[in-house]
């Protein structure tokens, strides 16, 4: 029967029908859904970790354990995942373990661009790249048969385009799979240089084998059409040269990134007049055809930056440019905002109000840097917020303790935020830490984690108390508020700035679109009484706006949450 | 055959079940089919684009670009004006006629465009523009509007109503089927 699947949805179908017992992952766009929907089989043991490296690491113990493991992660996340992964490349696996990694050209839900097939060159390991869903669901299956085959963790990359498209795919049962025998065995298990040694031959050798399955796994294909050009592409990007070019050009698309077949290039290049590597961000293949004395047009043509499209590689082919009208005026752009009600607000509010330097982190409440709350000066990766905070103010002393915050959520605070306030506590330095407290990992979809209370299936389970932690890392001055009552916010974060010693703000309140939040009737303004100041704008919701010199809340979209009421001082906005 | 279709709004608004409405419709026919849909940051309430693509030979790109688009339903005004360069020549605009401001509007830093439906028709665009929002409060929920604007879209694309009735049934969760089932029938009304 075939089905409309999601990428995402594909993958975990895949890892039910290869009998994958274990998942465990760290949320991040485009990867996330591949876990939610595998959590949907009873058949799939799946958690959310808190973060990347746990997760790897529980899959790559689950496959030494003995069952057919998986974790799923998006580019950065890799990094972070990325010191087990270049070391389980040597201990290799017992039962089959597949790694995905989701990048992001263009970055629609990203802080950088980076290209995770250099992860599969670095750690040696065999990279698959499907290029549609039915593609996802097959190349899993086929992955885990080489992970056993060759003993090695194999590497899925996806992308947005591929990850967040549904097509159509055909399912088949899950193959149930007896736990495979564990052998003690350190020589294989255990890396210290005396093991570790001998393993790295034979990772060079698992390369040259796999160098050589390249040339004929059914992983990359070739489509003849006219041999005028040639075109060597991959993923998403074969699926546009294909769509505009048709038949008139032909294709060998890999399906396997790594290795990289050299035979297979050079015969298809022979066959044909040009010969074209399209692929997005780095030029990976291209280097790799030049590496091998194959003459390709790649990056000359083609950008580094950004998601391809058919525009593209129509104008750069065929120099066609599609014919189109433009709206005749410049449109106001529409960037993403916090939500209407999100309890984020109020806080940077306060940090506006009391012009802080703000170190931020990674998750919804990063939208503090856009105008008009505007009060962010710093976005690195995942954690960065608070040991950024600390070096800053190693840097600068007196001059920015007790003007400077950093702010980062509950989900990213345990991630790896907890290790730089441990840093902050033992080595000492004035730095307040705002903990934004939604109960939930609210940017990717609604994930739970160790605050929550709640598992990834959905059952009760021990919850971090984030205040404990705090104090338990060695942080005296902890206190929690609620980010709705703008005074006491302020006066809060005030008065910890202020003191001489490391210190720890909570602001709590559930994320508004969460299900169980009971939402108060829209508020309105009254035309009467509102005088126009616009002092209610400061705040940024989407849901109250200015028309004909008054202020106007829009019901469909206001949740009553109250904020701006309390910064008009006419009275205007009530029930 | 090979059609695309694009449904962008603003994030939050529903594109998303709107999408798989008509990707399930289109699958039914026994077309090839690819949906691209957006996930992660635009949700919050930025510009949010989705490209449904199917036809009786193998869809490709599962994007749309410039000059493409057979059909754009837009949820929102300013939405119909952003994504307008999308439309083929000739192509159809089904628009929501709510208006939602954008942060720059709000924070005053832009100004929201007056007359947006007379431009859009006078660029050239087939326009049709219905106040989806009061016809879902009257299907009892400003949420139906996404199930309103396909009841709309469905009058343009030639499938059967039984197929539509059915992609409702499958994706709509069951306490808000009656509502989506009358906010379906206001927008064919439309
Ligand atoms: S703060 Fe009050 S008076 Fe000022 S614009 Fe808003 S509603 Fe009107
Ligand atoms: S009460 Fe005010 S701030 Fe809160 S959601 Fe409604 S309009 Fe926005």
């Amino acid at each position: 029967m075939k089905q409309l699947m999601l990428g995402n949805e594909a993958v975990a179908r895949g890892l039910y029908e290869a009998g994958v017992a274990i998942v465990s992952s760290y949320p991040g766009t485009p990867s996330t859904e591949i876990t939610e929907y595998a959590a949907k089989y009873p058949e799939i043991y799946a958690e959310w970790a808190p973060n990347e490296k746990v997760a790897v690491e529980v899959a790559i113990g689950a496959a030494i354990g003995g069952r057919r493991s998986f974790s799923a992660m998006k580019h950065v996340g890799m990094n972070v995942a990325a010191d087990p992964l270049f070391t389980a490349s040597y201990t290799g696996v017992n039962a089959g373990l597949v790694i995905a990694v989701a990048d992001d050209p263009s970055m629609h839900s990203s802080q950088n661009e980076q290209d995770s097939r250099h992860y599969a060159i670095a750690s040696k390991l065999p990279m698959v790249e499907p290029a549609d869903s039915k593609e996802c669901l097959e190349y899993v299956k086929l992955a885990y048969l080489l992970s056993e085959q060759y003993d090695t963790p194999v590497l899925f990359r996806t992308s947005t385009r591929i990850a967040h498209s549904q097509s159509l795919v055909e399912l088949s049962d899950r193959e149930e799979l007896p736990l495979k025998p564990y052998e003690k065995n350190p020589a294989k298990y255990v890396m210290m240089p005396a093991y570790a040694k001998p393993k790295h031959n034979v990772v060079e050798k698992r390369m040259e084998a796999l160098a050589a399955y390249a040339e004929t796994t059914p992983l990359n294909q070739i489509f003849w059409g006219d041999k005028k050009i040639g075109i060597i592409a991959a993923g998403t990007t074969y699926q546009y040269a294909r769509e505009v070019m048709g038949d008139k050009a032909s294709y060998l698309k890999l399906g396997m990134i790594n290795p990289l077949p050299v035979k297979l290039i050079a015969d298809f290049a022979k066959e044909v007049e040009t010969l074209y590597v399209i692929e997005e961000l780095d030029d990976i293949i291209e280097t790799h055809c030049r590496k091998h004395g194959i003459s390709v047009i790649g990056k000359e043509l083609f950008p580094w930056i950004g998601e391809f499209s058919q525009r593209l590689i129509s104008e750069k082919l065929l120099g066609k440019t599609p014919e189109y009208v433009d709206f005749p005026e410049t449109i106001p752009a529409r960037p993403p905002v916090m939500c209407a009600g999100c309890p984020h607000r109020g806080l940077f509010y306060a940090l506006k109000k009391l012009g802080l330097t703000v170190f931020g982190d990674i998750g919804c409440y990063t939208l503090g840097a856009s105008a008009p709350l505007s009060a962010m000066d710093t976005t690195v990766c995942m954690g960065a917020s608070i040991s950024g905070l600390h070096g800053f103010n190693l840097a600068r002393k007196e001059e920015s303790e007790g003007k400077s915050v950093a702010v980062i959520g509950d989900s990213t605070f345990v991630h790896s935020g907890v290790t730089g306030l441990m840093n902050i506590a033992y080595n000492g330095t004035n730095s307040t830490v705002i903990v934004l407290d939604n109960s939930i990992t609210g940017m990717t979809g609604h994930q739970q984690n160790p605050t929550t209370g709640y598992t990834l299936k959905g059952d009760p389970t021990a919850k971090i108390s984030i205040e404990k932690l705090c104090e338990a890392v060695g942080i005296r001055r902890v206190r929690v508020v609620d980010p709705y009552e703008l005074k006491n916010t302020i006066e809060a974060v005030k008065e910890e700035v202020a003191v001489s010693e490391p210190s720890v703000v909570i602001s709590r309140r559930p994320c508004a679109l969460l299900k169980y939040v009971k939402h108060k009737a829209p508020l309105k303004v009254d035309p009467e009484k509102c005088k126009g100041c616009k002092s209610c704008l400061a705040i940024g919701c989407p849901a109250i706006s200015f028309e004909n010199k008054k202020a106007v809340i829009d019901h469909t979209q206001c949740v009553g949450c109250g904020i701006c009421s309390e910064l008009c001082a006419f009275s205007a906005i009530t029930e | 055959m090979k059609k695309s279709i694009m449904i962008v709004g603003v994030g939050g608004q529903g594109t998303l079940l709107a999408s798989r409405l008509l990707g399930g419709v289109a699958m039914d026919a026994g077309y090839d089919v690819k949906v691209s849909e957006v996930h992660g940051m635009s949700q919050r309430g930025g510009s949010v684009v989705t490209y449904v693509k199917f036809g009786d030979e193998p869809v490709y790109s599962p994007v749309i670009n410039e000059g493409e688009a057979d059909v754009i339903i837009s949820f929102e005004l300013l939405e119909a004006a952003r994504w307008l360069s999308y439309l083929k020549k000739g192509g159809k605009l089904l628009v929501n006629g709510q208006k939602m401001a954008p942060m720059p509007v709000i924070t005053g830093a832009a100004v929201y465009p007056e007359g947006i439906e007379e431009k859009l028709a006078a660029a050239g665009a087939d326009v049709t523009v219905i106040d989806a929002l009061s016809l879902a409060e009257e299907a009892g929920s400003s949420k139906a509007t996404n199930v309103v604007l396909m009841g709309l879209a469905s009058k343009f694309m030639g499938f059967s109503e039984e197929s539509w009735q059915k992609a409702i049934d499958t994706y709509v969760p069951k306490k808000f089927l009656d509502m989506n089932k009358k906010a379906f029938a206001l927008g064919q009304k439309a």
